[in-house]
Formats: C-alpha cells, sequence, structure tokens
C-alpha cells in the first residue's frame, strides 16, 4: 500500500467501516480471525443495509453471513482484481473527477516502458530481478512529471492500465481463478455501483493476499480498484489490511524489521556509507508543483532518532553517529534468509523472542535441520514452545534423535501481554494503552526486565574488555530510573519524543516552540538540527505533555461518525482516516455530504476527523496524498515495487496449471529462491492437489493451544476437503487421512465439507485441501503438525512473507495412527 | 448494599460495588414438585435472550464465555470431521455452536446455518413439570428456569421432560446441568456471559418486548436480503421462550441442525405426570384403606374341625 | 415315583399331631423375605418419585441422592431374587382346571362360604394371579427401569424411549403396588398363611381348608415313605 498512497497501513479504523455501503472480504477471513473488528460489518449490514461479499477458496465463517459469495483458487487473486478493473472500465463504472486528479492516471510514463508474455520490459531470467530504469514518469523541462488531464495521451498512466487488463476478461478470469463467469460479474455489478461518489465499498484483507509470492501485488489490485471507484479517504471506504498479532501493527511501526529503524525509516544499505549519500536519495522533492510530499521531512525525524539512541554522542559534526548504523549488504536479514544462514551452519546464536519459527515457518523439515545447526538457541517465552523443544522426540509429530543435536537451548520465562503494561497498536493504527491483568506467575519477568539486564551485562562486557566497537553500545542512551527496568512510560514518552534545548518558532520570531526537557506536542515540532529527540516519529503526539493519550477512554462519537477522537491516540496525529482529503472533491466539497468527513470552509480544513493535509493547503492546488511525492496516489508505482509498476497475473511456484500468459514462468520471476528450496518445488504431476492454509477462530496460533478451553472447542488437528475429493480418495468424514507433500507428510481428521468445491481451471479439476495451523506437539490440545511441515521455503518478491495460501500435496486415507 | 437493578442489556458493565440480589427466592413462580407454592407478590420485567443465527459467525465466543463463567472443565475431546466440540452438550458445556451445511434448493446457494444451541428457558418449562424433587427447578417471575443444584437428585427425568434435548446429568456429582441464562449475573444486574462475549451482537439481552421489537427489525432486514421466510422462533407449544432466534427460515427450523418444528411437552410426559400420578395414587390408596379395613372386620379362619379332619387324613395315610 | 401335581417334593408332614405340614424351606424363606424387602424399598424409594407428597420418603434413605441412587439398584437385587422364587414355584402356579372354579365362586372365598370351592393343590387361583402378576410386572419393571437408569443408561436409550419407559415404569410400579397390598392382604387376611413363610410350616386344618389336594398329596407321600 505504501507504494500506492504513501503509508502502508490500513487506511480507515475498525469503528468506520460501519459507514460502508459494501464490505468485501477478499484475502482474508475477517469473521473468523478477527471477530471483534467484525462486529462493524455486522453493525454496517444490521443499521445501514450494507451488502458483504466473500471471496476465498472456501465457504468460510465469513461468507456464513455474507450476502454474496464466490469461490476462488487459491493465487489467483490478481487476475480476479484486474478483470474487476477492466470490468469497471469498461462499463464506465469510474469516478472519473477522483481518478483523473487524486490519482497518478494523468502522468505520462516513459516510453521504454512495457508488457508482454506476463513480463514487464527489462527482465534479466540470470539476475531473477528487472531493470526498472523505464519504469517511470516522463519528466518535463521543469523538473515535474509531464501530465495529459484529459487522459488522451496514450503514454498516460490510464491508457497504459487500460491496454494492461485488456486481457483480464470474465472468461479469462474464470478460466484462471475458477469463479465461474456469472458470479464473477454478479461481484462486479455490486462493486461498480460503488464508483458513485455516495456509495462506498471497503476492502477488509490480511494473509489469502499477503501469503504469497507476489501478495504486495494483490493487495495492490485492490488498491487501484478502490482508487477508480474513488473509495480512499472516505468514510466506510478505504483499504482495510486487517493485522495479525495484537501488535503486529506496532511491531512494523516500530521498524522490527531488519531493514527498518522505527516509524518506515530505512537502515543504510553498504551503498550509502556516509550520511550524504544517504541523505540524497531520501529527499522526496515534489514531482508536481505544489505538492507535499512529506517525507521532506526524513531528515527531520531521522536526526530526532539518532538523537533518541546515542544523544550526546550524536552530533552534527558526527553526521549524529551515522557510523553507529549497521550497514546492510544484502536487503533484508529476513527470517527466511536467517533460516537458510543457519542451515548453512552461518549463525551461532538465535535468539528468538515471543515466536515459534518451528511451527510458523515454512518446511519444518529445513527449519529442524537449520536449529540443529546453532550452537545455542535462546527462547524467550511465557510457554514451552515447539521451538524451544525442537531437538525432543516425539514420535511421529517431532521424529528427531536427540543425541544428534548439539544446540544448547535455554528457556527465558517471560510474561504475556495480558500480564504487562503498554500500548497495543491495533490495524486502525490505534495506540490502546492497556494495564497488567494477573501478577506474573513464577519466575517469569517482562521482556523489557530480560532485555534491559542482558544490555547492562552486554554493555558491562565492553566497558571492561573492549571490543572492536564499543562506541554505540557504549554511547546508547540509556536513561531510565531503574537502568534494569524501563518503564512502559519511559519508553512510551521518549518515542513520543522531547526537546532536548529550546526549540525556536519559526512562524513566531523570539517565540519558543518548546522549551528544553517538554515533550514535543507532536512530530510536527521535530527538528534536524540535534534539538528534538524522538524514538519513533509517526508515534509522537501518543504521550506528550497533556499526558499519556494512548490511555483516553472517551467513547463520544459526535453525530455517530465513527471517528472516536478521544478514545486512546491514532498515529499519524491522531487522525482516524488516512488520505481524508480525498473525502471532498476538488473543491473542498464532501463527495457525499451524508458521509462528510472533512471539508474547506474558505480558510482552512475542518470536519470530524484530523486532516490529513496541512489544514490552510487550499484545495484545488495541494492534493490529499501528501506522502507521496506526486500529491496524488499511484496506479503506476514507478519503480517501487521489485515485481511490476502494475499488477500481472503469476501462478504461485507450486501450481496446479502452467501461467496461461506464459507457460515458462514458475511463480515470481522476481521472487528470491534459494537453490535447495528451488529442488524442493513441487509439480502438479506429482502433486495434483492444491493446498492453502490458514487460522480457526478457537485458536489463536500455537499458544492457545495450551489454553484447556481453545482445546476443548477444537482440539484435534484436521484438514477440510470436498465431498467430490473425499469420494475419490475414499475418504470418510471424521476418518483420519495422510497429506504429503514434497518436503514432508502429515496425518489428520478430515472434515469432508460441502463448503469446499472442486474448480474447472485450464481444462483441469483443480481439488483444494485447507489446513488450518494450530496444533503442535506441546499444550493440552492433541499433538498434530499444522500445514509447515508441507510449505514451501519462499516469499514475496518485495516482503518476503512465505507463501503459505498456495501449495501442492497429495492425500490418501490412513487407516492407524501413525507409530509414536 | 443497594438491591441490583434489573438487568435490561447484555452490554452493560460489572458493578465495582458488591450488589445485593434482585433474584429473591419470593421471586420464584414455579419450582418442580411443590404444588402449592405461594404466588410472588411482584412481577419482574420478564427478559430474554435473543440469539440472531444471521447475525452469528459461530466463532464460539459464547462458548468459551459460558464456559469460563460457570468455571466448569470441558473435556479436550476429539476432531469427527465436524466443527462442532464438544460433540453435544455436556455437563460442562452448556451451550454449544451447532454448524450444519444446507444447500438452499430455492436459490441453489450453500449456507452455512450455525445455531447455539442451549437451554430455551421456557414459559412452560417441561424440565420442571418432570422434576420429581421440590426446588431442584425453579422458575423465576422475569422468566429465567433454573436449576437449584442442591435439590437436585439426578434423576434425569428433566432431561425427559425437556422437548428441546437440554439437560445434561453429572457423571461426578449425579446433578442436572444447563444453560441458567446466567441467573447469577442477571441477580446482581448483568446480563449473560455469552451476550457479552458475542462480538458481532448475535445474542443480545434485554426485556423480552424489547428483544421481541428489536427481532421484528431484524426480520425485516432479512427479508429485505431475500429471505422471504425469515422469522422469529419463539414457540407457542411451549408458551414461547426467554432464549429465542431469529431465523432466516424460519419456515424450516429442523434444517438448523434439528430445531424442533413444533416443540411442545411431550403428550406421555403429559400423561405421566398428570393421569397416571392422580390415578395411581387414588388406585393405591383405596386398595391399601381397603385392605386395611377388610383386615380389621373380616377373617378367614381355619376351624377346629378343619383340624381334626386333617389328622385324620393324615393318619389314614399313615396306617393305609 | 409318580412325579407330584400339587407339591413341592420338599413338602412334607411335619408332625402328625397336631398335624404341621412344612410348606417352605429355609433357603425359599430367605429368598422370599430378600424379595419382599426388596419390593418395599423400591416402592418406598419409587413413591417419593412419584409424587410430590411422597417426597419425604426419601428421608428413609438418607436423601433424594441417595434413594435415587439406591432404587434401581435394588430392583436388580429383586429381579434376581424373584427369579429365584420363580424358578422354584413356576410349575405349582400353572393354572389347573379347579382354578376356574374356585374363581367363579371367588365370593365365597370372601363370605366364607366355602362349600362350592374345590379342592386345590399348593396355590389357589388368586395365589397364581398374584405369582404371575408379580412375574410379568417385574420383567416390566426391570426393563422399563434400565431404561431410564440415568447414571448407566443415560446415553443409550434415546429421549422418546426413554419417555415411553417412564410412563410404563410408573403405571406397572402402582400396578405391582396394588398387587403387592393383595397379596400382603391375603397373607394377613388368610389366618395361619403368614407362617408358611415366618416358620415354614403350616397346620393340618389350614391346609385341609385351603389347599386339601396338596394335603393328601403330601400326606400320601409321606405314607409310602421317603425311604421307598
Ligand atoms: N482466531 C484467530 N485469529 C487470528 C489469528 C489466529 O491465530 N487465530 N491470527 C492473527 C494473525 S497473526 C493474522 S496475520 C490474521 C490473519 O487473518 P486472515 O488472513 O483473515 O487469516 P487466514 O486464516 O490465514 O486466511 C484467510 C483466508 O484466506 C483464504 N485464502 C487462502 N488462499 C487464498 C487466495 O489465494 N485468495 C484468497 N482470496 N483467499 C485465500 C483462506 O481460505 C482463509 O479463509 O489473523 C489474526 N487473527
Ligand atoms: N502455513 C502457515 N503458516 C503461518 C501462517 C499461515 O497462515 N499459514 N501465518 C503466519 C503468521 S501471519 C504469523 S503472525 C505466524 C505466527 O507465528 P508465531 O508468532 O510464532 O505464533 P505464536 O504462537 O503467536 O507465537 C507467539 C509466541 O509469543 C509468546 N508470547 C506471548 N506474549 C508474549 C510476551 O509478552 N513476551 C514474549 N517474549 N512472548 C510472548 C507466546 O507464548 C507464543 O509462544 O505464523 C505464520 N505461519
Ligand atoms: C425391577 C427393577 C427396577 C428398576 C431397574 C427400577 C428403576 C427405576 C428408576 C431408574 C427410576 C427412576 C428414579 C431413579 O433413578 O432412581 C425408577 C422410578 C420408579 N420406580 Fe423403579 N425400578 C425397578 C423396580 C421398581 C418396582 C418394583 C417398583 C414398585 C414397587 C418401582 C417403582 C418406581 C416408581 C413408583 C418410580 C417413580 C416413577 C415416577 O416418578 O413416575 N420400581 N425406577
Ligand atoms: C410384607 C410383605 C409380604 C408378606 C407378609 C408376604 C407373605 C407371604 C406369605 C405368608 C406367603 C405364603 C403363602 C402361601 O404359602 O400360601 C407368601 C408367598 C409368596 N410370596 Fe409373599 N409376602 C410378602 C411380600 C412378597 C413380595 C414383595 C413378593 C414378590 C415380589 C412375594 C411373593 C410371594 C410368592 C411368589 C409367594 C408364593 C405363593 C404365591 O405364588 O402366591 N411376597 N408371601
Ligand atoms: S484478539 Fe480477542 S478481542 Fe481481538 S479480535 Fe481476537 S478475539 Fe476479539
Ligand atoms: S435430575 Fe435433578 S433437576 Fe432433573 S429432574 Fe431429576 S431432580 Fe430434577
Ligand atoms: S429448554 Fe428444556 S431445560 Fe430449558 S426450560 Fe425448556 S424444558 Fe427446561
Ligand atoms: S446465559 Fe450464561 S449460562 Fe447460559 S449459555 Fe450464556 S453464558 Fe452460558
Ligand atoms: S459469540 Fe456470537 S457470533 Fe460467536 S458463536 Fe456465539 S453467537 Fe455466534
Ligand atoms: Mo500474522
Amino acid at each position: 500500500m505504501a507504494p500506492t498512497f504513501g503509508r502502508g497501513a490500513m487506511s480507515n479504523a475498525w469503528t468506520d467501516i460501519k459507514s460502508t455501503d459494501l464490505v468485501i472480504v477478499m484475502g482474508g477471513n475477517a469473521a473468523e480471525a478477527h471477530p471483534c473488528g467484525f462486529k462493524w460489518v455486522t453493525e454496517a449490514k444490521a443499521s445501514r443495509g450494507a451488502k458483504l461479499i466473500v471471496v476465498d477458496p472456501r465457504y468460510t465463517r465469513t461468507a456464513s453471513v455474507s450476502d454474496y459469495y464466490a469461490p476462488i483458487r487459491p493465487g489467483s487473486d490478481i487476475a480476479f482484481l484486474m478483470g474487476v478493473i477492466r470490468w469497471c472500465i469498461a462499463n464506465d463504472k469510474v469516478q472519473w473527477e477522483y481518478v483523473t486528479n487524486f490519482t497518478n492516471a494523468a502522468l505520462l510514463v516513459k516510453e521504454g516502458f512495457g508488457w508482454s508474455d506476463g513480463l514487464f520490459t527489462g527482465y534479466d531470467e540470470e539476475k531473477r530481478d528487472y531493470d526498472k530504469a523505464d519504469w517511470d514518469y516522463q519528466i518535463g523541462e521543469d523538473g515535474f512529471a509531464r501530465v495529459d488531464m484529459t487522459l488522451q495521451d496514450p503514454r498516460c498512466v490510464w491508457n497504459l492500465l487500460k491496454t494492461h487488463v485488456d486481457v483480464y476478461t470474465p472468461e479469462f478470469v474464470e478460466n484462471v481463478c475458477g469463479t465461474p463467469k456469472d458470479r464473477f460479474l454478479q461481484i462486479c455489478e455490486m462493486i461498480g455501483e460503488c464508483s458513485a461518489p455516495d456509495k462506498v465499498m471497503t476492502s477488509m484483507y490480511a494473509l489469502g493476499w499477503t501469503q504469497h509470492s507476489k501478495g504486495a501485488q494483490n493487495i495492490r489490485g485492490m488498491a487501484m480498484l478502490q482508487l477508480i471507484l474513488g473509495n480512499i479517504g472516505m468514510r466506510g471506504g478505504g483499504m482495510n489490511a486487517l493485522r495479525g498479532h495484537s501488535n503486529i501493527q506496532g511491531l512494523t511501526d516500530l521498524g522490527l524489521m531488519s531493514n527498518l529503524i522505527p516509524g518506515y525509516l530505512s537502515i543504510p544499505t553498504e551503498k550509502e556509507p556516509d550520511w550524504q549519500t544517504y541523505m540524497s536519495s531520501r529527499e522526496f522533492k515534489p514531482l508536481r508543483p505544489g505538492q507535499t510530499s512529506y517525507w521532506q521531512n526524513y531528515s527531520k525525524f531521522m536526526v530526532s532518532f539518532m538523537k533518541a539512541m546515542w544523544g550526546d554522542a550524536a552530533t552534527e559534526e558526527n553526521d549524529w553517529a551515522y557510523h553507529y548504523l549497521p550497514k546492510l549488504d544484502v536487503p533484508t536479514y529476513d527470517i527466511l534468509r536467517m533460516f537458510e544462514l543457519m542451515k548453512q551452519g552461518q549463525v551461532n546464536l538465535y535468539f528468538c523472542q515471543g515466536f515459534n519459527p518451528l511451527m510458523a515457518f515454512p518446511n519444518r523439515a529445513k527449519l529442524t535441520e537449520a536449529l540443529s545447526k546453532l550452537k545455542l538457541l535462546v527462547v524467550m517465552d511465557p510457554l514451552e514452545t515447539e521451538t524451544a523443544h525442537f531437538w525432543e522426540n516425539h514420535g511421529a509429530y517431532n521424529d528427531v534423535d536427540p543425541a544428534a543435536i548439539q544446540t544448547e537451548v535455554l528457556e527465558l520465562p517471560s510474561t504475556c501481554f495480558a500480564e504487562d503494561e503498554g500500548a497495543l497498536v491495533n490495524s486502525g493504527r490505534w495506540l490502546q494503552w492497556h494495564w497488567p491483568g494477573p501478577t506474573p506467575p513464577g519466575e517469569a519477568k517482562h521482556d523489557t526486565w530480560i532485555m534491559a539486564n542482558l544490555f547492562q551485562k552486554v554493555r558491562k562486557l565492553y566497558q571492561e574488555e573492549g571490543g572492536v566497537f564499543p562506541d554505540p553500545i557504549l554511547n546508547l542512551t540509556w536513561d531510565y530510573q531503574d537502568p534494569l527496568d524501563p518503564s512502559s512510560a519511559e519508553l512510551a514518552r521518549e518515542m513520543n519524543g522531547r526537546a532536548l534545548r529550546d526549540v525556536a518558532d519559526p512562524a513566531n520570531e523570539g517565540a519558543t516552540l518548546v522549551a528544553a526537557g517538554k515533550q514535543v506536542k507532536n512530530f510536527t515540532q521535530l527538528q534536524d538540527d540535534g534539538s528534538t529527540m524522538c524514538a519513533c516519529w509517526i508515534f509522537s503526539g501518543c504521550w506528550n505533555e497533556d499526558g499519556n493519550n494512548m490511555a483516553r477512554r472517551d467513547n463520544s462519537d459526535p453525530d455517530d461518525v465513527g471517528m472516536f477522537l478521544n478514545w486512546s491516540f491514532a498515529w499519524p496525529l491522531n487522525r482516524r482516516i488516512l488520505y481524508n482529503r480525498a473525502s471532498a472533491d476538488l473543491q473542498g466539497r464532501p463527495w457525499d455530504p451524508d458521509r462528510k468527513l472533512i471539508e474547506w470552509t474558505g480558510e482552512k480544513w475542518e470536519g470530524y476527523d484530523v486532516p490529513d493535509i496541512g489544514v490552510t493547503s487550499k484545495p484545488g492546488e495541494v492534493m490529499p496524498f501528501i506522502m507521496n511525492q506526486e500529491g496524488t496516489s499511484r496506479l503506476f508505482t514507478r519503480g517501487m515495487m521489485r515485481d511490476g509498476p502494475f499488477p500481472t497475473h503469476m501462478e504461485p511456484f507450486e501450481a496446479p496449471i502452467a501461467n496461461v500468459l506464459n507457460p515458462k514462468m514458475r511463480g515470481n520471476p522476481v521472487s528470491r529462491v534459494f537453490v535447495d528450496d528451488a529442488e524442493q518445488f513441487a509439480t502438479s504431476e506429482e502433486f495434483p492437489l492444491v493446498a492453502t492454509s490458514y487460522r480457526l477462530t478457537e485458536h489463536f496460533h500455537y499458544w492457545t493451544k495450551h489454553n484447556k478451553v481453545n482445546a476443548s472447542l477444537q482440539p484435534e488437528f484436521f484438514v477440510e476437503i470436498s465431498e467430490e475429493l473425499a469420494a475419490e480418495r475414499g475418504i470418510t468424514r471424521g476418518g483420519r487421512v495422510r497429506v504429503w507433500g514434497k518436503r514432508g507428510e502429515v496425518w489428520a481428521k478430515a472434515v469432508v465439507t460441502k463448503r469446499i468445491k472442486p474448480m474447472q481451471c485450464d481444462g483441469k479439476t483443480v481439488h483444494v485441501v485447507g489446513i488450518p495451523l494450530h496444533w503442535g506437539f506441546k499444550g493440552a490440545a492433541k499433538k498434530g503438525w499444522g500445514p509447515n511441515t508441507l510449505t514451501p521455503f519462499v516469499g514475496d518478491a518485495n516482503v518476503e512473507t512465505p507463501e503459505f495460501k498456495a501449495f501442492l500435496v497429495n492425500i490418501e486415507p490412513a487407516a492407524e495412527e501413525p507409530v509414536a | 448494599m443497594s438491591v441490583a437493578p434489573q438487568p435490561t442489556t447484555s452490554a452493560s458493565n460489572p458493578p465495582v460495588q458488591p450488589l445485593e440480589s434482585n433474584l429473591l427466592p419470593s421471586d420464584v413462580v414455579r419450582a418442580s414438585a411443590t404444588p402449592d407454592l405461594p404466588q410472588p407478590d411482584r412481577q419482574l420485567t420478564r427478559v430474554a435472550k435473543l440469539i440472531d443465527v444471521s447475525k452469528c459467525i459461530g466463532c464460539k465466543a459464547c462458548q468459551s464465555a459460558c464456559v469460563e463463567w460457570n468455571d466448569t472443565n470441558p473435556a479436550i475431546g476429539e476432531n469427527t470431521g465436524v466443527y462442532e466440540n464438544p460433540h453435544d452438550l455436556t455437563p460442562d458445556m452448556f451451550t454449544l455452536m451447532r454448524f450444519s451445511e444446507w444447500e438452499n434448493p430455492a436459490t441453489n446457494e450453500l449456507e452455512w446455518l450455525i445455531r447455539k444451541d442451549g437451554c430455551m428457558h421456557c414459559e412452560d418449562p417441561g424440565c420442571l413439570k418432570a422434576c420429581p424433587a421440590p426446588g431442584a427447578i425453579v422458575q423465576y417471575s422475569n422468566g429465567i428456569v433454573d436449576f437449584i443444584h442442591e435439590n437436585c437428585i439426578g434423576c434425569g427425568y428433566c432431561v425427559t421432560g425437556c422437548p428441546f434435548d437440554i439437560p445434561r446429568i453429572s457423571k461426578v456429582d449425579h446433578k442436572s446441568y444447563k444453560c441458567t441464562l446466567c441467573s447469577d449475573r442477571v441477580a446482581v444486574g448483568q446480563g449473560p456471559a455469552c451476550a457479552k462475549a458475542c462480538p458481532t451482537k448475535a445474542i443480545v439481552f434485554g426485556t423480552k418486548d424489547d428483544m421481541l421489537a428489536h427481532a421484528n427489525e431484524r426480520v425485516e432486514d432479512l427479508k429485505s436480503r431475500g429471505y422471504d421466510n425469515a422469522g422469529i422462533y419463539d414457540p407457542e407449544g411451549v408458551g414461547g421462550t426467554h432464549v429465542f432466534y431469529v431465523l432466516h427460515h424460519a419456515d424450516k427450523p429442523g434444517i438448523y441442525s434439528d430445531l424442533p418444528e413444533n416443540p411442545r411437552i411431550s403428550p406421555i410426559v403429559e400423561g405421566w405426570k398428570g393421569v397416571t400420578k392422580t390415578a395411581g395414587m387414588a388406585a393405591m390408596g383405596v386398595a391399601a384403606a381397603g385392605a386395611v379395613l377388610m383386615g380389621l372386620f373380616t377373617r378367614n379362619k381355619v376351624d377346629p374341625e378343619e383340624e381334626e379332619a386333617a389328622e385324620r387324613l393324615v393318619q389314614d395315610r399313615e396306617e393305609g | 415315583m409318580r412325579r407330584p401335581f400339587y407339591s413341592d417334593p420338599a413338602d412334607h408332614i411335619e408332625s402328625t399331631d397336631p398335624v404341621r405340614v412344612s410348606r417352605y424351606r429355609g433357603i425359599t424363606r430367605l429368598n422370599h423375605w430378600v424379595t419382599a424387602f426388596s419390593l418395599i424399598v423400591l416402592a418406598l424409594s419409587g413413591l417419593a418419585f412419584f409424587s410430590p407428597s411422597l417426597y419425604f420418603l426419601t428421608g428413609l434413605f438418607g436423601g433424594g441422592q441417595i434413594a435415587r441412587w439406591l432404587h434401581p439398584i435394588v430392583g436388580v437385587v429383586l429381579f434376581f431374587s424373584f427369579l429365584l422364587l420363580f424358578l422354584q414355584m413356576w410349575r405349582l402356579n400353572l393354572p389347573k382346571p379347579e382354578d376356574t372354579t374356585w374363581l367363579a365362586n371367588i365370593d365365597g372365598v370372601v363370605t366364607g362360604n366355602e362349600e362350592k370351592l374345590p379342592e386345590l393343590g399348593k396355590y389357589n387361583a388368586g395365589q397364581k394371579f398374584i405369582f404371575w402378576a408379580m412375574s410379568v410386572l417385574i420383567v416390566v419393571l426391570i426393563v422399563s427401569g434400565i431404561m431410564m437408569w440415568e447414571q448407566y443408561f443415560g446415553g443409550i436409550v434415546s429421549i422418546p424411549t426413554r419417555r415411553v419407559a417412564t410412563l410404563i415404569h410408573s403405571i406397572a410400579a402402582v400396578a405391582i403396588i396394588l398387587v403387592f397390598i393383595l397379596h400382603v392382604f391375603a397373607a394377613f387376611w388368610v389366618r395361619g398363611t403368614l407362617r408358611a413363610m415366618t416358620r415354614g410350616d403350616v397346620t393340618g386344618g389350614w391346609a385341609w381348608r385351603h389347599h386339601r389336594k396338596w394335603l393328601r398329596e403330601v400326606a400320601g407321600r409321606s405314607g409310602s415313605g421317603p425311604a421307598e
């Protein structure tokens, strides 16, 4: 979403869904995985008569309350979405004024860019990468991108898009996705209605789209559709990425990725050895006249971050201690890469905090092999995880030879979120403070306590023994009252940021904006001269001089618009709907007066939400997508994504049919594939069935199986198959089956259901095997497996999310319990 | 301590001070095996829990909330090829989501009908009628039918009395268990735990009148979506219930995992508890009294001559 | 020896002056009283469930839970102990032509006008009725009772079947209690009967009066002597 809109987060809020007219749940199973958030869908249905569409390989619990359902073959969503876009264009279901002005439809693209045979220009098969030089705008003499506001120029984004989606006819969709044509068209009709300015659709999705080798492109598909319908920035509209773990949004916001710094700043690469080089590619000058291009402030956030990290040791003279930052030699050290390195024997110590990779990551055999090569594995977890016990033999459930594994394992008992104080960031970017419930049992310690104690020990070692480069450790700011136990409040205040010395008010000569030592009000007060510190700029405002804004619990909602501005704090700046400026037309009048969000009073922007635009930025001049250099959103993402500026149909690495656009193409042509893993991809000749994996409401991943109540509600590992496949293979309901793939085998109970139906794709009958993921060899529930013994070790080309949602298996009845 | 208010919604927050129960022994309108119960001097507002099947997503939050609140200990069973777990109501599972896959012949669409099963809190409760133990089952004037476990003897008559197959007898303490409509929560002004936990508000709680009004709105909405036979399931046969459903296909309750079409207390149970008892008591009374009277006033005695006759007979034989 | 028609081979003349005829061996009497005791326990506990006005009877057993637990167990005891009785007695309770005459003149029994009554074997038609009624009802009760037996058979029998079983059980229970009343009444009303079950013998006159054929046969057998 970041390449499309400028920010990679759910655009609207959970509470806003109640204002929608149409919900499409595709690429997720919101009722199952987000039951509490799903209440807003029920609310929209009950009080506004909203409709719900579900597109999923299985008839899910979400589908059970839907108005319309259509099946889809796992891994074929791009074809479906491009098909809808094609239909909307062909049937004039386009919010023209929005598209012309608020997207880059009118911008002209370089001549060199093109697409054929499923590939964009510039593909290098050797490198598995594109040369993206031509995937960009034509830049005029004025330094700005060239445009044709009439959308006539054949090189304008709009016309390129029209050409691009041309192959995705309803017949093509039916053939590739297995979705019956009449169902597809019915959905097009329902979606098409939302191109009217007073009709909105919201998209709710999660892993059904992300866990593919082209996951980011799936999302792009819907993001583009939503722009064409004019639904971004609207109340009841938006792209609602439903996040997973209660604080996974917080995790990304805080940059717990190998290539990120808090607040979506980036870790330098080896190609950026110094501060000047680093900053030169981050100046983000506007690409159209008068646009905000908010990332122009990058240096303020970055310098404030460096000051938060190293305080006085970060000075203008030493480029804010830029040399303290690690420089990446590869794009990311994501989990897949780490396990690959581990397997190659290049990792000695693995510190595993609140993560159960043995269960959660693909190709368990490989993971076990990798963990076995470690010298030390430290697991910080409130529970006994499978990962911590990977060396234990549990019969068929974990068939390892403990004597052959030399890895030393340390388990550090931590508390769990419910015993902890702090804020969780929900999908809607709300930072909601919570207070500890029960007292931690036994020797369990808060994660912060464990980390702080470890850090102090490490720092002591560096103090005493020196080391290659002790400075970043010795100089790290650690000004907590109890250095061995930083409090949540202290950490939160650090994220908000404060003035290190008096900050002058640029608007008011001589006046002070923030006095030294005071919390900044929000990130608009941050500076790049070292006078402010802020650990996570986007969170700034969460705990300022008004106090802990995340702890606010006022549920008043003037005019019932679903904004709840005084409930907790939402980043950025307590804004509830991102790009909300786009809810009004070029004059600043709401597209739909009944759905007013903010409007231009003649002098400034005002309304129910915090405007996502400079409050005095004139409506006709400054466009709504302030994070983007264009000021508009992007139907065409230039070179920002490795696998293309438009989504193009790609098959999963393990697919039942060849890519109809280019039969030679396997998976995503630019995904990173390690050599050993490539050899382990299955073909549909050996493994004819398509498997997909997912979660069930009754469990949360691999830890609620430790809870007896959850275990009683869903006690045993099962797989779901259609009645047709069951009949074909002689499988009975409740019978035991063996499911195997190229990388392993599992045994499960068979749930034989009408909710999965065979599909016809490219002349073949495609059967789907559904594999829920919640079982393992620890806990109160019955021992079982889950899908990851079977899943392929390959990720999305852009973010390395593993391809958990589409792979190949086979199935047969199994008579007995596997030998223990 | 002040008396807890009558709860009219499941959403109300827990009281922060202890409150006096609003459900008094004197609010009992019926008690099992207690024919001469004094009628209460006040009538509580009739309450009801509405289960809107069309809103339910089958998440089982209600099921786990019920386990947590009632502190039961359901067994960890196994998968038998369906989503229901446990597979039936048990003494440790007062409510159960039942899933049925139904292909609508009219539309050719698959529907996954998910119904929360549990005690319906009948206005005319068959369980109470059948129960032989005085005060083991009571009905409050707000409509809640509750099992008073210290009076329960575990005979299982309530099982045969119930038209909905709800009560379950514990193998551990041999007492009968079922949904209490969270009478212990209602008593302190709270709605049921399941209703509170339900994320989609498929379960709502309030006065029966409000719930009926709400249910009617829901039926309207469903009709507007093409469910022509949407309706309320509040069966007359048992005098209406205090837990009732909104169904998309109210004309076919059977498709919702065998919800009874026309539930009523079985005529066999009525006969057993009615005429059999009266006639039986009368017959036994008359017989016993008759026997005593006749025994008092007449007798059948052996005459001395008969003793002699016998002696003769025996002697004759011995000699002969 | 000719197979006895009207008596049990164990029946014999105990003394001749006055005449005492042994009617039941000790073991049979024990068997009878176990049966009798079981049935009383069953009736008392069963009636407690039958009617709220009799629920207080559970007090006799230490409360409802215990009564509920005990009742069916005693039911099983009753069944088996009656079965033993049955095996010993069923032949002599088979109907005979004279039973019809006896029944036709039943008013004579009640009013003490015994002239028209035929000579009888060990049991009269009334006793035979009681015997068969008890037999049939106990089978009905054990079958229906097991179907209602929540503790062990709760999950096995379908609810509609249980409903029928309960109805049948309670009707059968009423019936057997009526039969029981009749039986006990008869045992008291016909003076001299009780000792048959207490001491095991009856007087010659009692036997002459009520079961003359039986007396003749027993006496005849003694005449020839067991040593014969
Ligand atoms: N109860 C419960 N809730 C959870 C979690 C949990 O473990 N338990 N986990 C949380 C976490 S961490 C996450 S990330 C979220 C995930 O939330 P979701 O993404 O909603 O969850 P999943 O069940 O993984 O997948 C959703 C659906 O994608 C469908 N699907 C599979 N392949 C495809 C495809 O190619 N196209 C389309 N359109 N659909 C496909 C599956 O059939 C499944 O129904 O849930 C969160 N919520
Ligand atoms: N095949 C397949 N595989 C998948 C997925 C799929 O859809 N299909 N989904 C993927 C997704 S989206 C996710 S998010 C992962 C989930 O994978 P994991 O994140 O590994 O799964 P969890 O079981 O949630 O593990 C979290 C651990 O954190 C511990 N924990 C809880 N609170 C605390 C705390 O306060 N401190 C510490 N230190 N530990 C704590 C818990 O006890 C638990 O062991 O699985 C992934 N794997
Ligand atoms: C022969 C074996 C018998 C068995 C297995 C049996 C079993 C049962 C059972 C299971 C019950 C339900 C109460 C409980 O669980 O304790 C019951 C009730 C009852 N039993 Fe029996 N019983 C037997 C014999 C008898 C006999 C001989 C009588 C009568 C003397 C009798 C009279 C009753 C009565 C009156 C009830 C109450 C019925 C009602 O409430 O309508 N039972 N019996
Ligand atoms: C307090 C209760 C009882 C008393 C006082 C009693 C008394 C007697 C007496 C005196 C006899 C001997 C009659 C004779 O030999 O002509 C007798 C016989 C018999 N009794 Fe009972 N009895 C009682 C309960 C029962 C019960 C509960 C049963 C069975 C369920 C039973 C079954 C029989 C049978 C089968 C005989 C053999 C005679 C016959 O077939 O009628 N009795 N009883
Ligand atoms: S984490 Fe808990 S509160 Fe949140 S949606 Fe899931 S069940 Fe509901
Ligand atoms: S089991 Fe308990 S509640 Fe049920 S009928 Fe018997 S005594 Fe009454
Ligand atoms: S549903 Fe059954 S248990 Fe509940 S009140 Fe009605 S009869 Fe009693
Ligand atoms: S009302 Fe209470 S007892 Fe009944 S199902 Fe709900 S939570 Fe359980
Ligand atoms: S909590 Fe509500 S939505 Fe979930 S299963 Fe229960 S009734 Fe259905
Ligand atoms: Mo996740």
